[in-house]
């Protein structure tokens, strides 16, 4: 088991420029079942190998897909989400940077009366360790194992990824959680899955500066959460009023503070590691305990 | 993006929100000429620059007559304006706004805000008016007013009902609350605003409402479908190497350090400042060189860092996803060849083909010291830059 994806799922990908084509070919080269793309105009064509529908809805109803990876440039991202979600995906991670803040706050209300999950955007994408790859991570540095890893950022997962599996410790599900003010899955919802999964013993939980999720986080892992739950928080030494690179990144108004952060989840039990070095060893230690 | 308190009353006059007329003053011969049009008893004589407090920094004066409008704009045209919130070095004053003054009855807080937590639009209101608002939530968050509104659904009557009686308004006043709030909302909604804050807003002794001062914040990611919003970016409020840096797409922060970073992810790019923090060094700048990061990207990232003179060593921090190490390491390579990086340079490259990009290094024959690990790769810089 694992959440969210695994060998069975059936992928789709919106939007077969440059970055989805490259990324769809190492999705497959993964042993992902990419089922189709997606590309208006295009539907017939098949491009290296992944046959083509002008519309989602067309698509779905085709080839069976049930999970969706979203490459359409800001303009169009927020339609393409939409247009998952009404054709009946059940997954879509959006790998989009730079969606304007009011699209995904619509799109998000919308989302709410669907039975679609969104994760992103933003994001890296989700991957089940030689099961499936979804989105843009490098899959070759994850490993089968007992750790779930949910975070904001790309590149700060790899680090974490590769910590653990330098350590020989395996991973569940790696999920990329996005780093824009609004997103669609929170830590929260991710916390939840992986407390349910019975393949997941522990949690590697990696935030940053801005907002409050992980403070909200804290309050699920004190009161639902039985597993052991280890964090990073990025942007220790941050100056207010910011932005460090991701949309959401950002003190303001005296919120999203690190620090505020490490002590809601430090109150909550979670082992919060200091040294961004050090956070597969803070799992490490808090699983041998 | 922020704009001026000028451009700022213009969008809410254009949007019906009641302001007090002004006229915007390049010199103080142009402030006296202001004042004379607004032909009113008292004008308020403002600083433009992207900062708050302008009041208690000499940033806002009082003038009477057209002569003393003169006066006051020469005092503050030129000036080194220092608030709370701006940098340390201050901001230098070009431009004077040149208001009608206001018979000020009471005075208010009224906000729209995009709320992150609730996934929501929101309106804020207080009847704590030209406070900081977040002291307002610290001390006494009773008096803070929050009322939800759905970005599908925008604005609705009531919610200006809620806000208005809510503050202590008469019903007369609500009125134009409705009117002043509806215009607020359809700005922010039609502009993509992040923040609208009237900070006060007032409420005069005739029982008019008007918008004493506006702050506009604008959603960067959103400008490109509002070309006459990013036409009113003022490069003069802004750093000159985030602006270049910006211009490259790099996302680029300076700090206070001497530790420069070129990093690939914003999140990675913040862990590499917190590792070099715990290794006992200072960095110099948060540099996130994206997923698109390749060659020529690397060489402008190192200009930028080299641009500033506390620079005493570099590291270089990249964990290839959708970035390739080699192509990391040729730019690496070409710009320490042609830039002639006068520093030590500290180099870890983790990911998709890092051993052919450490191999490109180990040849080059430059003086760049390799890292295996993050922890490692911060002790390395650390050292560097204590020489």
């Amino acid at each position: 088991m694992a959440i969210l994806c695994d060998a069975s799922t059936r992928l789709l990908v919106q939007g077969m420029g440059r970055m989805g084509r490259f990324h769809a070919g190492l999705s497959i080269e993964y042993g992902t079942r990419v089922v189709g793309g997606v590309a208006p105009g295009k539907g017939g064509q098949t491009i290296d190998g992944i046959p083509v529908f002008d519309t989602v809805e067309r698509a779905v109803r085709e080839t069976d897909a049930n999970a969706s990876v979203i490459f359409v440039p800001p303009p169009g991202a927020a339609d393409a989400i939409l247009e998952a979600a009404d054709a009946g995906i059940g997954l879509a991670a959006c790998i989009t940077e730079g969606i304007p803040a009011l699209d995904m706050l619509r799109a998000k209300k919308v989302l709410a009366g669907s039975s679609m999950r969104l994760i992103g955007p933003n994001c890296p994408g989700v991957v089940t360790p030689e099961q499936c790859r979804i989105g843009i991570m490098p899959a070759q540095i994850t490993k089968p194992g007992p750790v779930g890893v949910v975070s904001r950022s790309g590149t700060l997962t790899y680090e974490a990824v590769d910590q653990l599996s330098r350590l020989g410790i395996g991973q569940s599900t790696c999920v990329g959680i996005g780093g824009d003010p609004i997103i669609g899955t929170t830590f929260t919802d991710a916390l939840a899955l992986f407390e349910a999964d019975g393949a997941t013993e522990a949690v590697v939980m990696i935030g940053e500066i801005g907002g409050s999720a992980e403070e909200t986080a804290a309050t699920f892992v004190q009161q639902k959460m039985s597993k052991p739950v280890v964090a990073f928080i990025a942007g220790q030494n941050a100056p207010p009023g910011k932005r460090m690179g991701h949309a959401g990144a950002i003190i303001a108004g005296g919120k999203g503070r690190a620090s505020d952060k490490i002590a809601a989840l430090e109150a909550a039990g979670v082992a919060v590691a200091r040294s961004p070095a050090e956070i597969g060893e803070t799992l490490r230690k808090r699983l041998a305990r | 993006m922020n704009v001026h308190e000028y451009q700022a009353k213009a969008l809410l006059r254009e949007f019906g929100v009641a302001v007090p007329e002004g006229r915007l003053a390049g010199t103080p011969g142009e402030a006296e000429e202001a004042a004379r049009a607004l032909d009113v008893p008292v004008v308020v004589v403002k600083a433009q620059v992207h900062a708050g407090g302008r009041g208690k920094g000499g940033g806002i004066k009082l003038a009477k007559s057209p002569s003393e409008a003169k006066k006051a704009a020469s005092e503050i045209l030129g000036m080194t304006l220092h608030t709370p919130q701006t940098p340390p070095e201050g901001k230098i004053v070009r431009k004077v706004y040149v208001e009608a003054g206001s018979d000020i009855a009471r005075e208010l807080y009224l906000a729209i805000v995009l709320d992150r937590a609730e996934e929501s639009l929101a309106i804020i209101a207080s009847t704590e008016g030209g406070m900081e608002i977040e002291e307002v939530a610290e001390r006494t968050p009773e008096k803070i007013l929050t009322v939800p509104v759905d970005p599908n659904l925008g604005f609705r009557p009531y919610q200006a009902r809620r806000v208005g009686f809510g503050l202590g308004l008469d019903a007369e006043q609500v009125g134009r609350l409705e009117v002043f709030l509806e215009g607020l909302l359809r700005l922010f909604v039609e502009r993509d605003a992040s923040l609208v804050e009237i900070n006060p807003l007032v409420v005069t002794g005739s029982g008019e409402i008007l918008a004493l001062d506006a702050k506009l914040n604008f959603d960067d990611n959103a400008l490109y479908r509002h070309p006459q919003i990013a036409e009113l970016h003022d490069p003069d409020e802004e750093d000159a190497r985030e602006l270049e840096a910006k211009r490259i797409d790099l996302a680029y922060v300076g700090l206070d350090g001497d530790i420069g970073c070129m990093v690939n992810g914003a999140g990675l790019a913040m862990a590499t400042l917190d590792m070099i923090q715990v290794c006992g060094g200072s960095p110099a700048n948060f540099l996130d060189a994206g997923g698109g990061a390749d060659k020529d990207k690397v060489k402008e990232a190192f200009k930028i860092i080299l641009r500033d003179p506390k620079v005493k060593a570099i590291l270089v921090n990249i964990f290839g996803g959708i970035v390739r190490c080699d192509l990391i390491a040729e730019g690496v390579v070409a710009a320490a060849g042609e830039l002639g990086v006068g520093v030590p340079l500290v180099v870890r490259l983790q990911g998709t083909n890092a051993a052919e990009g450490r191999k490109i290094l180990a040849e080059s024959g430059l003086d760049i010291t390799p890292a295996e690990t993050l922890g490692e790769a911060g002790e390395k810089a650390v050292a560097a830059a204590a020489g």
